[in-house]
Parts: C-alpha cells; sequence; structure tokens
C-alpha cells in the first residue's frame, strides 16, 4: 500500500511538471503570437504576401529544421522541468544548458535523475530571472547604456564571451571522458577552420557534434572500455 | 515609426515579460518545494540559485550588445522581448537581415518603414515557433521513453548524457577555430578566441587546485562564473597587446 502511495505521488510530480509545463508552454505561444497581431491591428499595416514570403522562408529553411533539432538535443540535458521553461526564455547554449550543468555538478548530483532534472530547473529558472531582468532594464535604458556597450574597450571581452564559457566547462567534462571526446573534437576542430562561412553553422553543428559523441560513447561501452 | 514607443506596443510588451517573469519564478519556486522533498538542504538550493544567477550575468550583458543592433530597427521594447524569449541573438539578427535587406533591399541602421519593421517582426516569431508547438504535444512522450532507456541501463544512461554535453561542448571548441570574416578583410582564425580558451580553461584549473588545498568548497559553485568573467577581462588585456 505504502509503495503504490510512493508510485503514485511520483507520477504525480512528473504529471503536474508536464501539465503546468503545458499550460506556460501555450500560454507563451499565444502571447507571442499576439505581439505581431498587435503591431498590425494598431497600425492597420499587415505584411503582403509577396514580402513576408520570401522572407518567412529564407528563415525558416535554417531555422526551423534547427530549433527543431534543439529540442531533441537540449530537452534530455535540461530534464523536465526545464525545458518548458528555457525554450520560452531561450538563449539556451550561452545560458541555460550551461548554467544547468554548473549547478548539477556542483552539487554532484547524477544527470538524468529526479535530483539532476530538480536542481536543473532550479538553475534554470534563476538564469532566467536575472536574464529577463537584466534585458527588460538594458531596454529602458538602453539611450544611457548605448556608449557604455558599444565601447571599444569592453569590444574583446563581449566578443569573447564563447571562448570563455566553454574553456572552462569544456576543460572539466574532457578531462572527465577524454575517451568520449576525443573523436567529437577532433572532427570538429578539422570542420570549422577548413570549411568556409562555418561561423554560421555551429546551430547545425550541436546535434552532429551529440551524435558523434554518443555513437563513440556507446562503442566504448559495448567493448567496456568506458564505465 | 511613432508606434514602436507608443502606450499600447509598451503594454504588449510589458505583459510579456510580466508572463515569462511570472513563469520563471513560479517553476523556481516549486522547484524549490521538490528540492526539499528530495532532500537538498537550504543551504545548497540557495547556493544553486545565487550560483546560477551570478554565472548569468555576463551572458545576459552580451544579449544586450544584440539590443543595441535590433533596437535600431525595432525600438527597445520590442528588441528587448525577441531577447528575453524564444531564440537568441544568433537567431534574431539574421531573421531581421533576411527580411530587411534580403527582401526589401536595406540595412540595418537606414530609415525603414513600418511595413519593413512588421513583416520583420511577423518572420521573426514564426520563423523560431517549432519548439513551441513540438515541446507542449510531444516531449511528454519523449520523456517517457528517456525514462525507461534510463531505468533499462542506468551506467549507458550516466554515459550517455555526458556524451550529450561533450557533442555540444565540441562543436563550440571547434566553433572558436571557425574563421572571422569581417568586411572588407580577409578571413582570419581569431587567436584572441583560442587565448581566451585557453586561459578559461587554466582558470578553472588552477581554482579546482585552490579547492583542494585549502579545502574551499564554496568556491565549487562560482568556479565556472570566476574563470568566465577573468577570462573575458583578460581578452581586453590581450587585445591590448595586439592580439586579435
Amino acid at each position: 500500500m505504502q509503495d503504490w502511495g510512493y508510485a503514485k505521488m511520483k507520477r504525480t510530480y512528473q504529471d503536474q511538471m508536464h501539465f503546468e509545463g503545458r499550460f506556460w508552454m501555450i500560454g507563451a505561444l499565444l502571447l507571442f503570437m499576439s505581439l505581431p497581431l498587435i503591431l498590425s491591428l494598431g497600425t492597420g499595416v499587415w505584411p503582403t504576401l509577396q514580402h513576408f514570403i520570401p522572407g518567412f522562408l529564407a528563415t525558416a529553411i535554417i531555422f526551423w529544421p534547427v530549433t527543431t533539432i534543439e529540442v531533441f538535443t537540449f530537452s534530455p540535458m535540461l530534464g523536465v522541468g526545464s525545458t518548458y521553461l528555457a525554450f520560452v526564455t531561450g538563449n539556451l547554449t550561452s545560458l541555460k544548458v550551461p548554467a544547468a550543468l554548473n549547478a548539477q555538478d556542483a552539487l554532484g548530483v547524477e544527470k538524468g535523475t529526479d535530483e539532476g532534472d530538480v536542481i536543473s530547473t532550479i538553475a534554470v529558472a534563476s538564469s532566467s530571472i536575472i536574464t529577463t531582468f537584466i534585458i527588460l532594464v538594458g531596454a529602458l535604458l538602453i539611450i544611457p547604456l548605448t556608449p557604455f556597450l558599444e565601447s571599444a574597450a569592453l569590444k574583446p571581452a563581449f566578443d569573447n564571451i564563447i571562448p570563455a564559457l566553454f574553456g572552462a566547462l569544456g576543460i572539466v567534462y574532457i578531462s572527465k571522458r577524454v575517451k568520449i571526446a576525443i573523436i567529437p573534437l577532433i572532427v570538429m576542430m578539422i570542420f570549422f577552420p577548413l570549411v568556409p562561412g562555418s561561423g554560421g553553422l555551429v546551430g547545425i553543428m550541436v546535434p552532429v557534434g551529440v551524435v558523434i559523441s554518443i555513437i563513440v560513447a556507446r562503442i566504448l561501452y559495448k567493448k567496456g572500455m568506458i564505465s | 515609426m511613432a508606434f514602436l514607443t507608443s502606450w499600447w506596443v509598451y503594454l504588449t510588451i510589458g505583459i510579456i515579460f510580466l508572463y515569462v517573469m511570472v513563469q520563471s519564478i513560479v517553476t523556481l519556486i516549486k522547484a524549490r518545494k521538490r528540492a526539499f522533498e528530495l532532500g537538498f538542504s537550504k543551504e545548497q538550493i540557495n547556493q544553486t540559485i545565487t550560483s546560477s544567477m551570478v554565472f548569468s550575468l555576463a551572458p545576459s550583458l552580451a544579449i544586450l550588445i544584440g539590443l543595441v543592433a535590433l533596437t535600431k530597427v525595432f525600438g527597445s521594447m520590442i528588441a528587448g522581448i525577441r531577447l528575453a524569449t524564444l531564440g537568441a541573438v544568433t537567431y534574431e539578427l539574421p531573421a531581421a537581415i533576411n527580411v530587411i535587406n534580403g527582401v526589401f533591399g536595406r540595412n540595418i541602421g537606414d530609415v525603414l518603414t513600418p511595413e519593413m519593421v512588421i513583416t520583420a517582426v511577423w518572420v521573426m516569431t514564426l520563423g523560431c515557433i517549432p519548439p513551441l508547438i513540438i515541446i507542449p504535444f510531444f516531449f511528454k512522450k519523449m520523456s517517457l521513453g528517456m525514462k525507461s532507456l534510463r531505468e533499462k541501463d542506468q551506467t549507458w544512461n550516466q554515459i550517455m548524457m555526458d556524451a550529450l554535453f561533450l557533442g555540444m561542448i565540441s562543436a563550440f571548441v571547434g566553433y572558436i577555430l571557425a574563421p572571422k570574416t569581417p568586411e572588407g578583410e580577409d578571413p582570419y582564425i581569431s587567436i584572441l578566441g583560442i587565448l581566451v580558451l585557453v586561459t578559461s580553461a587554466a582558470l578553472i584549473m588552477l581554482l579546482g587546485f585552490l579547492m583542494k588545498k585549502f579545502k574551499w568548497e564554496w568556491l565549487k559553485n562560482y568556479a565556472l562564473p570566476v574563470s568566465m568573467i577573468l577570462a573575458m577581462a583578460l581578452a581586453i588585456v590581450y587585445a591590448g597587446l595586439g592580439v586579435r
């Protein structure tokens, strides 16, 4: 009887996360859609198909597949609770995923467990609060802030946020699982310098890197070379 | 273009900002409660909240650079809400350029008409909509599949999770080696980027050593943001020495 009660409690928590997450996400979808709609209703200006279709196709042809793949790539990393929030607040690779990873690592919780899921959710929610607040303040104070943000002295720092983030994050994870990391790292370190315009392909190359590393990990695991 | 600063645009965007903030706060409160149920201490939870917020400071400030660029087209409030939700500047800017430049033949910074701006907002909104449709309808099924996979083999689950992160990390490490292509200049590989990557890695290793040596457990939560911010600060020094 007690076992049944515990199973029910667990199921209820997970179901609740999905139920509430769906509610929040559909609400967000409607609100995000309301912005262009209200702009058009308020001004009486609607996009003509002649202008909308080419602009939309040029964007969707790249970003529909990329954002679709992102769901399958990042949601297992984030867990149930944070997926519903992270995909509403965006900025996944530079903020939400590293925040979740850092928090799980700092507490030593296993990823993919209930504990990992809840710590990831706390990290993503905290990150979302501070980022939303900073962007709101930035939007309201854009005029006085622009000289600071565009200052030549600070440009090298802001231009190098990705190396600063992935240098620290990378060494921690690569050193933990060198055998898995080596092949995807070599592939990426050959691909990016050699392919012209590769800088714009990182969104596509993340799932490619994930597929390579999972294949490598599976082979090594089956051969008993990692545990 | 007075509509960009009209009260009804501010009101609409204010509601969206409020919604996102409330969702984040409600999610945090519920996760915190669940964390207590799972046996985490108040100190562990508070440290997670604080370190995640500290970590988010530098990337959030970097988002404001994108805000400055997008404000030239959409005004600061529309630009702000686009960057605070759904995508990232790496999506919003190309989507805006596809319309402003690709369709209307203008540049960001030119004088634009309401039709150009409103068409761009429609395209940016619909151009990254898939997650908001896929997740509510298919994510539950997907996560249940992941759960059963997890329960089948716990060891493989841990390895697979590490492999997922390593795939993402390897792509971004490679991306740092992608040639930069400034307008009117030859493409070059950024030595500065590589130097910052190595510096940041060295700093977190140094912090790890200090944590072990002096038993600074408190530093564990802040090692990533501290390494990141110091590496960004050193990027200014390296650039000052002529590294590019």
